[in-house]
């Protein structure tokens, strides 16, 4: 009996090839002192190279290791997104407590594992490459949540974060477990299949219970509430650089997985799952918006408004068309560059404030700092869907996407939750631009027993850095996610054909 | 030709952010006026008659069916050369007093423009809907940045009349308002361009919804989507609530082409979009509407003579105003809503010397409240005349252009029924008193201590005058602007009056 070994196809797997051996490297280059200096030029060099694999198969739509993955436009295009976070991940950590403390080369080694995990759920198309690159995604990222090994929060964040994901993960394993017992098949397309040959599989109660936990499983990776409990937290806690990866990387690949899976495999049932999908989303943007009114921490808000964008976001997938697929795309790309750019004015507010996050250090930056106080200011804007930003036509694309497929009552719902989000957006844009420096409010001022103890007491911090705010590998990724964000808010078509391609990788299975 | 009216301002904005700063001022202004020339040159070459001109329509984002689409008819010429010639003295004003980090400072107020320039243009519903939303941001900021803090603990203006306003409340509660209503219109757009498109190929274009048309059912939900828009932006009572904190807070030059223009952009927008894209809700809620109009005028004119703070007098007089303007457009009848045109260019051109007369009155006095004023009129006899000129145009004495507006107006609504027009008509009754009371506890009466009257500057004479001038001007010949919008406003009220019988 002979065995025939999968065809493998190494130009369509080259992004995945290309990031393990970069890792490889990584790791290698740990040992050696004179080139553990270069950590971050070998780390961004990996994924210059990635990056590059992937626009070489920008056009690919093909099966790679007997249909386990899956190279096409929606893999390509969100892979890409998270190849970006990172890269900007790996430059705000430079000079990061959390960097030097865990050790550099294992720090971006952890990252680098994480993006592998990402490309891979990307390009997932079995339930095995799916639970492997959501596993292979979360694990260095629980650890990385971590490595501010001197700040309490950070070590707590990173348990918090390995409790859940893992109750998550689990939900998730359940789940796929009973869809596998109702369609007999891992491979998504042959789950559709089973599922619509079997007989009354399709309402059969096993198949919907296995098509809520994954729902639920996945609604922990992205934060969509009820299911967002851990965000505010961990968001807090992870060391700045981690969280902006965490922010945008992870939704990116795991709406990627959650687009194939629900709409590929699960797409017989998209009748069933569209109403519980579409009050995920509704409840999420509610919880989002309203939980992040009463934040005092910038990073706190922001995650708590990264729940309601995963809502709107989720509402993409609630329509079940390829618009609704090009929507969510676009919005997520318009995400990635509003949250690079407030995330990395966080971090360098942080470094020349002893590591507080309050938005009242915020006081007065537009007079002081407007090279700081703009990309802030413009990420707040665009996050809350004014124009002339990208975030605004993100939403409109939304709204677009959701009338055109009857779903108005979830469009009303989007600029429901963008008027309460006005609430804390404009809370800090007036904060920068319309408070005098200096005179914090009573009950505003920097908790200090949070801080680590080496600031009470008259020894600097040597993470502190003044003069963070000229530190070009801070400031150029705050100056570019900018520009990005308005510029394809004034001449979005670049971006909508960006994500188009996305929709079109779709069109075999949703119309 | 449009685009370069729309895009100029805010080319000479960010031009301001390069120069020294003392030239920014002056490079704002030069904006502004090359602006108005270009507006001018338009102008010339208009045909009253000939419906949409200057036609531009470019594909913005084919992927999502959006156009920059632009074009003026007679409704939106007169709204372009009001916002043109009401920013000059708004910019030189400022100029002429300087101001705190003044590139930025122009740089938002000539972003204004540019987008309300923009509403007024636009001929494709979702570049309207942008521009409209786009219009609050530079004024948030203005706001926000320029404005002051009033009534608190340490202002000597402190009165029981009116608590305490905080910039940042103000302007939160203005933005949020004002977003509540076109959020819910950008959604309403977007239905409306999907269900008229009825599976076919979806574009925003205002003329083609129009010539496809909507289901009488989905009419009555998108119109109260957009009626909210555009009643907060007048405002229109009941929804006004952001008005007085935020007139109280900001800073009097932003404020006047505030009150002057972006108002008129929601009277505007009932013209242009709801009565010929929703011609059968709009007949169902005329009287809706027209009893909004009503309270509008009752209430705004009451409350303009009980208030003292003279930003409030001139703020709540205007909610008055657009509740006749809102009267006419809704009165389907061609004098109601030429009258309605009228109105709004009338309203604009008095509303912004006011403000600034406001703010030279608070330069002689120290304060804005009307209790302790009096005799500025003494030793300022040309401040004086100015003043009164607006006030009598204000309370639309006859032989001034507001007086015909009021006319057509009033006449128009008689066509409707009789009813409406005698309530309404009580408004131009009240006018007369609040105008008048604003003038003579200002000019008149004993000066009181502390109190500097002198007259106006020269440098401030000649940025009122020619304002006044125009005010004038118009009351000679107000048919200037009612032929000119005529055929553009019959065509807007075609479809509605078709319904309507």
């Amino acid at each position: 009996m002979s065995f025939d070994a999968p065809t493998i196809d190494y130009a369509g797997l080259s992004p995945v090839i290309a990031l393990t051996v970069g890792l490889v490297v990584i790791v290698l280059a740990a040992v050696f002192d004179s080139v553990r200096r270069f950590g971050p030029a070998l780390a961004l060099l990996t994924y210059a190279v990635t990056a590059g694999c992937l626009i070489w198969q920008w056009n690919a739509n093909l099966d790679l290791v007997s249909g386990s993955l899956r190279i096409d436009g929606l893999a390509v295009t969100l892979s890409l997104l998270a190849v970006i976070a990172a890269a900007v991940a790996v430059l705000l950590a430079i000079g990061d407590p959390s960097e030097t403390q865990a050790g550099r080369s294992d720090w971006l080694a952890l990252l680098t594992g994480s993006l592998l995990g990402m490309v891979i759920l990307a390009q997932a198309t079995s339930m095995l490459t799916f639970f492997v690159g959501l596993e292979l995604l979360s694990i260095p990222l629980y650890a990385l949540c971590g490595t501010n090994l001197r700040r309490r929060e950070s070590l707590e964040s990173g348990l918090k974060y390995l409790i859940v994901g893992s109750v998550g993960s689990a939900t998730l394993l359940y789940g796929l477990a009973m869809i596998y017992g109702a369609s007999g098949a891992t491979g998504f397309q042959a789950i559709s299949d089973g599922l619509q040959a079997g007989d009354g599989m399709l309402s059969d109660s096993l198949t919907l219970v296995g098509v809520g936990m994954v729902a639920v499983g996945l609604a922990f990776k992205v934060s969509i509430a009820p299911f967002h409990q851990w965000t505010p937290d961990v968001y807090q806690g992870a060391p700045t650089p981690v969280t902006a990866f965490m922010a945008v990387a992870t939704k990116a690949a795991a709406f990627a997985v959650f687009i194939r899976f629900f709409l590929v495999a699960l797409g017989p049932l998209a009748d069933q799952w569209d109403v519980m999908l579409a009050a995920l989303a509704a409840l999420s943007i509610v919880v989002g918006n309203v939980g992040a009114l009463a934040q005092t921490s910038l990073k706190r808000m922001l995650g708590y408004s990264g729940v309601a964008q995963a809502g709107y976001m989720l509402a993409g997938i609630v329509t079940a068309t390829q618009a609704g697929v090009d929507a969510l795309v676009f919005y997520l790309a318009a995400y990635v560059a509003m949250n690079v750019a407030a995330f990395a004015v966080v971090v360098i507010r942080e470094r020349q404030n002893g590591f507080s996050d309050d938005i009242s250090t915020l006081r007065g930056l537009g007079r002081e700092k407007p090279l700081l106080a703009w990309p802030l200011t413009i990420a707040m804007l665009a996050l809350a869907g004014l124009p002339p930003t990208a975030g605004f036509i993100g939403k409109l694309y939304l709204i677009e996407a959701l009338v055109d497929d009857d779903w108005t009552w979830l469009a009303v719902m989007i600029a429901i939750g963008t008027m309460i989000s006005l609430g804390y957006y404009l809370r800090v844009v007036a904060t920068l631009w319309m408070s005098p420096a200096g005179q914090a409010e009573a009950g505003a001022e920097i908790d200090t027993a949070s801080l680590p103890p080496q600031i009470a007491g008259a020894q600097a911090d040597p993470f502190e850095d003044s003069r963070a705010d000229r530190r070009w590998y801070l400031v150029a990724p705050a100056l570019i996610a900018t520009a990005a964000a308005l510029f394809f808010g004034v001449i979005p078509q670049p971006l909508v054909d960006f994500a188009q391609h996305a929709g079109d990788a779709l069109s075999v299975w949703i119309s | 030709m449009l685009s370069s009216i729309i895009w100029t301002p805010l080319v000479f904005g960010l031009i301001g952010l390069l120069v020294p700063k003392r030239f920014a001022a002056w490079v704002a202004a030069l904006g502004a006026v090359i602006t108005l020339g270009l507006a001018i040159g338009v102008l010339a070459g208009f045909d009253p008659d000939g419906g949409m001109q200057y036609i531009t329509d470019v594909s913005w984002i084919p992927g999502l069916g959006v156009d920059y689409s632009l074009g003026i008819d007679g409704v939106s010429i007169f709204l372009v050369l009001l916002t043109t010639i009401a920013w000059i003295p708004a910019i030189c004003f400022s100029a002429i007093r300087g101001t705190d980090r003044p590139a930025l400072y122009y740089l938002m107020l000539l972003a204004g423009e540019t987008s309300t320039l923009g509403a007024f243009l636009a001929q494709d519903l979702l570049l309207f809907v942008l521009f409209f939303d786009l219009m609050i941001v530079p004024f948030y900021f203005l706001f926000g940045i320029w404005g002051r803090d009033r009534g608190g603990e340490e202002d000597p203006e402190r009165s029981p009349g009116n608590g305490p306003v905080s910039v940042q409340s103000a302007t939160l509660k203005m933005i949020v308002f004002t977003l509540i209503g076109s959020l819910l219109m950008l959604v309403g757009a977007i239905a409306a361009a999907v269900i008229a498109a009825d599976g076919g190929e979806l574009t925003f274009s205002i003329q083609t919804i129009v010539a496809r048309g909507l289901p009488e059912g989905s009419q009555n939900w998108i119109f109260w989507f957009f009626a909210a828009a555009f009643l907060v932006k007048m405002p229109a009572f009941p929804l006004h609530g952001w008005m007085p904190d935020s007139y109280r807070a900001a800073p009097l030059p932003a404020l006047a082409v505030f009150s002057a223009v972006l108002s008129k952009v929601g009277a505007y927008g009932f013209l242009r979009v709801v009565l010929p894209m929703m011609p059968d809700a709009s007949d169902l809620f005329q009287s809706t509407m027209l009893v909004l109009a009503i309270c509008s005028i009752l209430y705004g004119s009451a409350m303009a003579f009980t208030k003292t703070d003279l930003r409030l007098v001139l703020g709540f007089s205007s909610v008055a105003q657009l509740g006749f303007i809102t009267a006419g457009i809704f009165a389907f009848d061609s004098t109601g809503a030429e009258g309605a045109v009228l109105q709004m260019v009338n309203h604009g051109l008095v509303v912004v010397p006011a403000f600034l007369i406001v703010a030279m009155i608070s330069e002689r006095t120290g304060s804005e409240e009307l209790g302790p004023m009096g005799g500025l009129a003494k030793k300022a006899p040309v401040f004086a005349v100015i003043f009164l000129i607006v006030s009598m145009a204000t309370l639309a004495i006859p032989a001034s252009a507001n007086f015909i507006g009021e006319f057509y107006i009033l006449n128009g609504l008689f066509q409707v029924d009789a009813a409406w027009a005698i309530v309404a008509s009580v408004g131009v009754a009240l006018a007369a008193f609040y105008a008048l009371r604003m003038y003579q506890l200002t000019m008149h009466n004993p000066l009181p201590d502390g109190s500097d009257s002198r007259e106006i500057s020269l440098r401030d004479a000649l940025v009122l005058v020619p304002m006044v001038g125009i005010v004038v001007v118009l009351a000679f010949c107000p048919q200037l602007i009612i032929h000119g919008s005529e055929q553009a406003v019959d065509s807007s009220i075609a479809i509605v009056r078709e319904v309507a019988k």
